[in-house]
């Protein structure tokens, strides 16, 4: 008997009948569906999330020291020890910032109705266009502190201006705005918490 | 997007603000300039749209290339060198993800996925073996065959 | 006017593209042959219309109609001419447009070169094609027109990024595209074998030309893509693993491994649920590319600045286009039968580990690639994944592969034996093995990897020569008939092979000896880097087109010879007002030479004044780009092999007895 393979092997798978499928053989063929749609459902969820947002590892811990010469009154300094006792916010900025502009009327009205005390991270800035632009949009904070080089920046884990850091009575950070305060983003999350912090 | 449009001012207005100071390598030797190179490609520029310190021109990232060889210069180690970021940044800024829970799939994902083909390869080859029977041609087929390979040759293979 | 007209043929491309989907499909399924007849006239007539279409947004950016709001964003009056025009697909729109204009020529190009197939593929294939097009033409005319105007129209426009005014924009998207975009035609194929549950050794056959061609533009693309990177981003890198670079890389990996697949399924009829289910994920994995890049998900420095609205329609596309021919693989595919038997040692089972290495490889690059996204929407601790990660896992994958490609072309199909194919092979191994021990020790420099790199490339280049040696060994005839009636099919594998050879060459010999100096110089100072001797002369202010900047003067010399002169650049674009660094390569078969200015120390005196100089010494980093273009060589001289040609005839008169 001729035994003849190769291209004919094609024929002959053709021709006898096609095994019954086994119900567990024919489910391996949709798992290339399955993992797509858990594919999809992922990237649909990732459609509201924003990839650029960097988390604090700070939250919960304390915030870092530092010693910086006041922007208004140069021949003093400050340090965060002296905050203790009371709940406050850090809020980076800078002149050449014009997105620390959209929140700074908010600041504004923060401290003229003197709801908490803010202290202002003046990062890698001048100190005459600081000044400036403080005079120009209004000042809100208690005092605010000179960051030329960034290094308090970076110690803070700051990467874009502006940003803001609720400390708590012993000085340890509780949350970290990341861009401007919105008014949403102040009376859903900041405040409610500022409100809880200053009660304990 | 709110949060969008202030990242990109933030990025806008470090890009283009001043020029940086005297670049930070000219201070190192070669070995310790070859180690900054290799930290500041591991690290992740958190300004910019996914790029490493090492490239990236952005303030952000000269600023962290200096603090790198100021502290290869006081002797800290690489190890040393990572932990300091990842104090401030967070696990975020480490382009080689640490080994924890959460990236357990990640490390052992391939491997995974290797095991799982070879065992796919294996049992395809089992089944393979089971289920395509092959029966010699009949005598039309042999001469289906005799008729095809009458025409022009195909290239030999 | 110009713009209006465009902005029509888009609509009436639209409408011909819904007639070329729905008729022929349907068509096919009911037999109906005046319906299938609408395929061909649809495509042909859609192609026209859509390079229309892009004739009109070229010449919007060619004559600058900054009312456009397309041109207004993204040119500018003082922009090249060239730039111009690379400029109508360097923005989302535009590059829409362009991928759209890709899918018509492509199915342009399947409606010419059909005849021989049976009628009711042919409307098949080019019905799916029309389905894709659809989806794009939909989305380019709700959210995404090039053709949007701007009243009152700009004065001038916000100039292209000057990153992107470079020869390499050119060329490298609509390369990029090509690929990208031809694997829809594998796709289709694929979708018309399953609709009509026809999937035998023929369907193989006339699937592979279009599969390789693409495939060879893919790799052209990727390949210039990263050659532009290394040249223009001014520090030496070439490959970064940026998420969209993973998304246009996936593709062709999984491309590769369905060009090896199909060549089973062809030459012994295995592997066809295998390779229909690659071809539906090659071209899926390109749309998934595509929705990475355009819906803000990833970060990327190649994203495109756009909203989410968009990526929700790119999804859903996505899901339909995707999840319907998956579905319809997991209903028709188990009715499929087996193939050809093979032996656990034979050339069938060595490219079953091929592609089931490539899977693994595309599934790895996927998984780091979304696995940020993954994190951060189960709420869990970010995390960045980068090179480290990729290099690592790529490298762990491929080097078994790459050492199974020296062994796979010598095993003969349905059996082999692994005892014959280590004695055939031991000379390869010998000569790998030494070679790999030598060359570290002659450089000066020892690496494990350096070893591993050098013996799998010098394995791969024995096995090809002992491989040839044996083809032709027992011919009779002179040494060229006897090399020519390997046909080219043969040589385009080898040629391919050994492109990646050359490439692990490159990689290797760049990773292992590359030399980075990042110095301050004054003028007139020498500094010695590797066996050069680099003298910086001074920078000069210059002023371009659109730009100014300074030139710097950099004197290259090796014992005392010269061996070039070299102009690195630091521009300031106009309108845009980024800085730009344009390093000087001296490139050639050794390797390259580049130079970088970095920052000058005083900004105050910039032609007078020192600088920090960098140097970078990069042997035979050539290698890796061209290895990239022998394997494109390779697939394009495999995809001439005769037997195309001449079955392509004898099909002709076949088919007309087949049809329907």
């Amino acid at each position: 008997m001729n035994e003849v393979r190769g291209a004919a092997g094609d024929v002959s798978a053709d021709a006898s009948p096609a095994a019954p499928t086994e119900p567990k053989s024919a489910l391996r063929f949709a798992l290339p569906l399955g993992i797509f749609v858990v594919l999809a459902g992922f990237l649909f969820v990732g459609l509201g999330l924003n990839p650029r947002e960097v988390p604090s590892p700070f939250i919960g811990k304390p915030a870092p020291a530092f010693q910086l010469t006041q922007l208004a009154r140069p021949e003093q300094s400050f340090s965060p020890q002296q905050m203790q006792g009371e709940v406050w916010l850090f809020n980076v900025w800078a002149s050449w910032c014009v997105a620390c502009r959209i929140e700074h009327p908010l600041l504004v009205d923060l401290a003229k109705k003197n709801v908490i005390p803010i202290v202002g991270l003046n990062y890698k800035d001048k100190r005459d266009a600081a000044l400036g632009w403080l005079g120009q949009f209004g000042d809100p904070y208690q005092l605010s502190v000179v960051d030329t080089d960034g290094r308090v920046g970076i110690d803070y884990g700051v990467y874009g201006v502006p940003e803001t850091f609720v400390i708590d009575k012993t000085g340890v950070i509780r949350f970290k705005q990341i861009g401007p305060i919105t008014e949403a983003a102040w009376r859903d999350k900041i405040l409610p918490l500022v409100r809880q912090l200053q009660k304990s | 997007m709110t949060l969008r449009t202030a990242i990109a001012c933030v990025l806008l207005a470090l890009l283009t603000s001043g020029v940086s100071a005297a670049t930070p390598a000219l201070q190192l030797d070669a070995a310790g300039a070859r180690r900054a190179a290799a930290l500041a490609e591991q690290l992740r520029c958190l300004v910019c749209q996914n790029q490493s310190i090492a490239e990236s021109n952005a303030e952000l990232a000269v600023d962290l290339r200096r603090e790198i060889n100021e502290q290869i210069r006081a002797g800290r180690s690489d190890t040393d060198i990572r932990d300091f970021m990842v104090a401030r940044y967070g696990d975020f800024v480490l382009y080689r993800p640490p080994v924890k829970s959460h990236t357990l799939l990640l490390w052992f994902g391939p491997a995974l996925l290797a095991i799982a083909a070879l065992l796919a390869f294996m049992r395809a080859l089992r089944n393979r073996r089971r289920r395509v029977s092959e029966r010699p041609l009949t005598d039309a087929e042999h001469a289906e065959a005799a008729r095809l390979l009458g025409g022009p040759a195909s290239t030999p293979q | 006017m110009i713009p209006e007209i465009g902005n029509f043929a888009l609509i009436l491309a639209l409408l011909l593209a819904t007639a070329q989907a729905v008729l022929p499909i349907a068509g096919a399924a009911r037999g109906d042959r005046a319906w299938m007849a609408v395929a061909r006239p649809a495509a042909r007539g859609q192609t026209l219309f859509i390079t229309l279409a892009f004739g009109c947004l070229l010449y919007s950016f060619v004559v600058n109609d900054f009312s456009v709001v397309n041109v207004a964003s993204n040119s500018n009056s003082q922009l090249p001419l060239h730039y111009r025009i690379a400029a109508s697909w360097g923005s989302h729109e535009g590059s829409l447009l362009l991928w759209v204009l890709m899918l018509a020529w492509w199915t342009f190009a399947v409606s010419v070169f059909s005849r021989h197939l049976p009628d009711d593929m042919v409307a098949r294939v080019i019905g799916v094609q029309g389905v894709i097009s659809i989806g794009f033409l939909l989305f380019m005319l709700l959210t995404s027109n090039p053709f949007d105007r701007l009243f009152p129209a700009a004065a001038d426009g916000r100039d292209l990024n000057p990153l992107l005014q470079d020869p390499g924009m050119v060329f490298h998207p609509p390369m990029l595209y090509m690929g990208y975009v031809g694997f829809s035609v594998a796709f289709s194929f694929a979708i018309a074998a399953l609709l009509s549950g026809k999937l035998d050794a023929a369907w193989a056959r006339w699937s592979r030309p279009w599969t390789t061609l693409a495939w060879c533009f893919l790799t052209l693309g990727i390949a210039l893509g990263s050659w532009w990177a290394y040249y223009e981003l001014g520090w030496g890198g070439w490959w970064f693993w940026d998420p969209v670079e993973n998304a246009s890389f996936m593709p062709w990996l999984l491309g590769t491994a369905l060009i090896h697949s199909l060549a089973a399924t062809e030459k012994r009829g295995s592997f066809r649920s295998w390779t229909v289910l690659l071809a539906i994920s090659a071209f899926s994995l390109s749309l998934l590319g595509t929705f990475l890049v355009r819906s803000g998900v990833l970060t990327s420095v190649h994203a495109f600045a756009t909203d989410p609205k968009r990526g929700v329609f790119i999804l859903a596309f996505l899901v339909f286009v995707i999840g319907s021919s998956l579905a319809l693989f997991a209903w028709r595919a188990p009715k499929v039968g087996l193939g050809g038997k093979f032996e656990t040692v034979s050339r069938e089972s060595f490219l079953l580990l091929n592609n089931l290495l490539l899977a693994v490889a595309a599934g790895s690059v996927l998984l780091g690639t979304l696995y940020p996204l993954f994190l951060d929407a189960l709420a869990l601790p970010k995390a960045s994944v980068g090179p480290p990660y990729f290099n690592l896992v790529f490298g762990a994958v491929m080097a078994p592969l790459v050492f199974l490609m020296g062994i796979g072309p010598m095993a003969r199909w349905k059996k082999a034996e692994l005892p014959d194919l280590a004695t055939r092979l031991k000379w390869a191994f010998v000569v790998a093995l030494v070679t790999a021990l030598i060359v570290p020790v002659v450089a000066g420099r020892w690496t494990a990897l350096i070893s591993v790199g050098l013996f799998l490339a010098f394995w791969v280049m024995a096995s090809i020569v002992i491989n040839v040696r044996e083809r032709v060994r027992h011919l009779r005839g002179g040494l060229t008939e006897r090399l020519r009636a390997q046909g080219r099919s043969y040589w385009g594998m080898q040629l391919a092979h050994l492109g990646i050879a050359v490439f692990v060459v490159g990689v290797t010999v760049v990773n292992g000896y590359q030399v980075e100096r990042d110095m301050r110089m004054n003028v007139g100072d020498t500094v010695q880097v590797g066996r050069y001797d680099i003298r910086f002369d001074g920078t000069q202010k210059i002023a371009g087109p659109n730009y100014t900047g300074v030139r710097g003067a950099v004197q290259v010399t090796r014992d005392g010879n010269p061996v070039a002169t070299m102009h690195p650049e630091k521009r300031v674009y106009n309108v845009q007002k980024m800085p730009m660094t344009e390093a000087a390569i001296d490139s050639g078969i050794k390797g390259d030479i580049y130079v970088s200015l970095g920052e000058p120390i005083d900004p105050g005196a910039l032609e007078s004044g020192a600088w920090s100089v960098r140097v970078y010494l990069k042997p035979f980093v050539t290698w890796i780009w061209g290895g990239c273009v022998l394997m494109a060589l390779g697939g394009g001289l495999a995809l001439s092999d005769r037997r195309y040609r001449l079955l392509a005839r004898r099909d002709q008169t076949a088919a007309g007895r087949v049809s329907a």
